[in-house]
């Protein structure tokens, strides 16, 4: 297998990195203090072409491989994590749904909005009582003939305060379990649908996670995406890409913590020696650097298999699994060696620990993944 | 309790410790974290209850209580607020320790009373921006003259630096010796040339001022010396094995409380139709954070009784901090994830402890530095 960008690829990652150094970068700490939504970089990654990089150019997208879109979320979160997550629940978890499971119409009408970055995406499938059980959706969609009716709510709906369009799931058969739940596409402005308030969370602040509210909220006829009934598999294959998105996000965090750790170890001095000299410190930073490339080459090996066609359910798990484990890992051990310095907010540690820890947690907790993988093995 | 290192009496201050902190620090622990400020009538109802002088001799206004009473109340008040245990800590070993230590009798009527009344708080001022780990480099100098020392230096994180009257302070007074040429001062924080840096804005542990201090040709006079010239660095090192047990208590409380609520929520959280602790991989994860938290209590009881008891206990110190911290972060960091993506939102305790666990295998001393000392004792 091969994981090379080729000439093209790099080159957008070259002219992402240097758009991150100047653009990104300076104000992750800001966007975190403030719990603000980097609502003008939203904007300045659309002119580049950055919200529907593995997209068909006739819907406005960038024509590029899921590996390089991979590598995309990478690179944003080795310099703010919340900006990387904006980019992939649109491009995941919105317009991933509607481009493989939408009609042509629907296409027109939302993709190409959505891949330009003109208009931002959301999903919703997490309820207050359906968290990794998402089978227990209460949300319900009731045919009315010439319209659907929704009820229900829906909670942690990454990008919801500034998204236009929401892929949401809801039951319309009640009988039939995971067999009775269909996705919709629902624009902010359907009557009856509302946001409600911003989600203060340890993580991520700048990420606009809100819950939903549907009162009788009025979804037209052809809004109803892929078939009657057949809403879990949306939902499930949508997060099936979806994690190699938030593992590529873990993997971002822990390089950036490890190359700044590196950074301090190198300058600061006790016992008369730089720390980076300490056999101990050695030893810390090639542990996780090997266990940072290992995560890597699992991530790479899923977004690979998804652009190949191949069955990658398990592989997207096992990605999502070890990359946020280890991102938690790499960045309470680097927290411990910049010490006092790493647990004040003037330096960038404490945030990419705090950040790292959603990894763990959303798309999927590690139990999930878990829950995936053993399946996966037949173990039953 | 029903433990070989406890009494009855233990069991007394340790249940009055408990009730004061579900009443009175419960309620008000998210918010201390959110405003990052403690009410200092909090402070004065715990002067109150004696927490602040368990360890200070009576004749000074304390209770002569031993190290196991001190262990007790510190896990009781952690489990609700860690920011409380500092005010408490503070109190009883890094302000008075070295006064009580090698303190004149004088110096024991002029400083401890005030501390124990919850009326004056000294803060302990030995980190400095270079000299970590690695204490002994400092920098900071006095200099004799005449019957004065003239102060000179910077020290950082210094817990309490802008509501103190006083400050413990480290100085160099025979720079040529190292590690045998420091000393300790008593410092009147309102003298000319002493200056707090600004607040320090930390991860966690947020409601308690922590800032740079800051000494500009400060004069002191010689009767501010505490112990003996040139022998400091020993008071500081005996002041820190009393602390280290200290913190180590309070990571005992605050893995206690973030296990009693991750059983708590896996008892009422049902998904896939049972509730979450009938799943075996979560009822093992419970299982495998108690156990670890009852290894640390061993080392962390036992650590106190050998202090009780005179026996020198700088190794067992050390290994109860190092362990209890690494456990605690590692017990905390499971609680969470059980939580899920409740457990990130900051409606929930645990994502405050979470942040508030993650300094104890840094301050007073790093888990690097409990392994040098008990690597040091192993090796002589």
């Amino acid at each position: 297998m091969n994981f090379h960008f080729n000439e093209e690829e790099q080159e957008i990652l070259d002219m992402l990195h240097d758009f991150c150094l100047k653009e990104v970068a300076p104000k992750a700490a800001e966007v975190d203090e403030n719990e603000r939504f980097p609502e003008e970089t939203w904007h300045k990654l659309a002119e580049m072409g950055m919200m529907g990089v593995p997209f068909p150019e006739e819907y406005g997208g960038a024509n590029l491989s899921y590996l390089n879109y991979i590598g995309v979320c990478e690179e944003l979160a080795k310099h703010c994590a919340t900006t990387s997550v904006m980019v992939s629940a649109h491009t995941s978890l919105c317009c991933w749904p509607i481009s493989q499971y939408g009609t042509e119409e629907q296409k027109q009408k939302y993709l190409s909005k959505l891949c330009t970055g003109e208009w931002l995406g959301a999903f919703g499938l997490t309820e207050p009582g359906a968290g990794t059980d998402a089978a227990m959706q209460k949300t319900i969609a009731e045919d009315k003939g010439d319209h659907w009716v929704l009820n229900g709510s829906k909670i942690f709906i990454t990008n919801a305060g500034f998204a236009n369009v929401f892929v949401v799931f809801a039951m319309t058969n009640k009988e039939l379990g995971t067999k009775g739940i269909s996705a919709f596409i629902v624009e902010k402005d359907f009557p009856g649908f509302k946001v409600g308030s911003h989600e203060k969370k340890m993580g991520i602040r700048g990420s606009s996670t809100c819950e939903l509210v549907f009162e009788d909220c009025i979804v037209p006829k052809e809004n109803l995406l892929g078939e009657l009934n057949k809403g879990f598999k949306v939902a499930m294959t949508t997060l099936d890409g979806g994690r190699i998105g938030i593992a590529a996000q873990a993997l971002g965090i822990a390089q950036a913590s490890i190359d700044e750790c590196v950074k301090y170890t190198k300058e600061r001095v006790q016992f008369g020696k730089r720390i980076s000299q300490f056999q101990n410190t050695q030893f810390q930073l090639a542990d996780m650097q090997a266990h940072v490339d290992a995560a890597r080459l699992l991530v790479y090996r899923a977004a690979q298999a998804k652009q190949d066609h191949e069955p990658h359910s398990h592989l997207a798990a096992m990605a999502k699994l070890v990359a946020a484990e280890t991102a938690s890992d790499v960045t309470r051990r680097t927290l411990q060696l910049t010490g006092g310095y790493g647990y004040t907010r003037e330096y960038p540690f404490e945030r990419m620990m705090r950040d790292a820890k959603i990894t763990e947690i959303y798309e999927g907790t590690s139990e999930v993944q878990r829950m995936v993988i053993s399946g996966w093995m037949g173990v039953k | 309790m029903n433990s070989p290192f406890f009494t009855e009496d233990h069991e007394s201050i340790c249940e009055m410790a408990r009730d004061f902190a579900n009443k009175t620090l419960a309620p008000i622990a998210a918010d201390v974290d959110k405003n990052e400020e403690f009410p200092m009538d909090v402070v004065g109802q715990m002067a109150e209850m004696g927490f602040l002088g368990l360890k200070i001799p009576e004749e000074y206004g304390g209770l002569s209580l031993d190290m196991r009473s001190y262990v007790c109340v510190m896990e009781e008040i952690a489990k609700k607020c860690a920011t409380a245990t500092l005010f408490i800590s503070s109190a009883n070993s890094l302000s008075t320790a070295p006064i009580v230590i090698s303190g004149t009798p004088e110096q024991k009527e002029k400083y401890l009373p005030g501390v124990v009344a919850g009326e004056e708080f000294i803060a302990f001022a030995l980190t400095e921006p270079n000299a970590g780990s690695d204490a002994a480099s400092m920098t900071t100098k006095a200099v004799e003259d005449g019957d004065d020392y003239i102060l000179n230096g910077r020290k950082c994180f210094i817990t309490m630096a802008p509501i103190a009257k006083y400050s413990i302070v480290y100085a160099k007074t025979s720079p040529e010796k190292g590690a045998k040429g420091i000393s300790c001062f008593m410092v009147d924080m309102s003298l000319p040339g002493v200056s707090c840096g600004r607040h320090e804005e930390k991860m966690g542990q947020r409601g308690v001022p922590v800032s740079d201090l800051v000494l500009e040709d400060v004069r002191v006079s010689k009767d501010c010396l505490i112990g003996e010239k040139d022998l400091g660095f020993i008071n500081a090192m005996k002041t820190l094995s009393v602390g280290r047990v200290g913190v180590a208590s309070m990571c005992l409380g605050m893995a206690a409380e973030a296990i009693e609520l991750a059983v708590e929520h896996t008892k009422n959280r049902v998904q896939f139709g049972k509730p979450l602790c009938k799943h075996q991989a979560i009822a093992f994860m419970l299982a495998d954070m108690e156990t670890k938290l009852n290894a640390a209590r061993g080392l962390v009881y036992n650590a106190a009784w050998m202090m009780d008891n005179g026996e020198k206990a700088d190794k067992a110190a050390s290994m109860a901090k190092y362990y209890a911290a690494e456990a605690a972060i590692d017990i905390v960091n499971k609680a969470l994830q059980l939580f899920g993506g409740y457990g990130y939102s900051r409606e929930y305790a645990i994502e405050r402890i979470y942040r508030d666990i993650r300094v104890c295998s840094i301050y007073e001393g790093s888990s690097q530095v409990q392994q040098i000392v008990i690597s040091g004792q192993m090796l002589k």
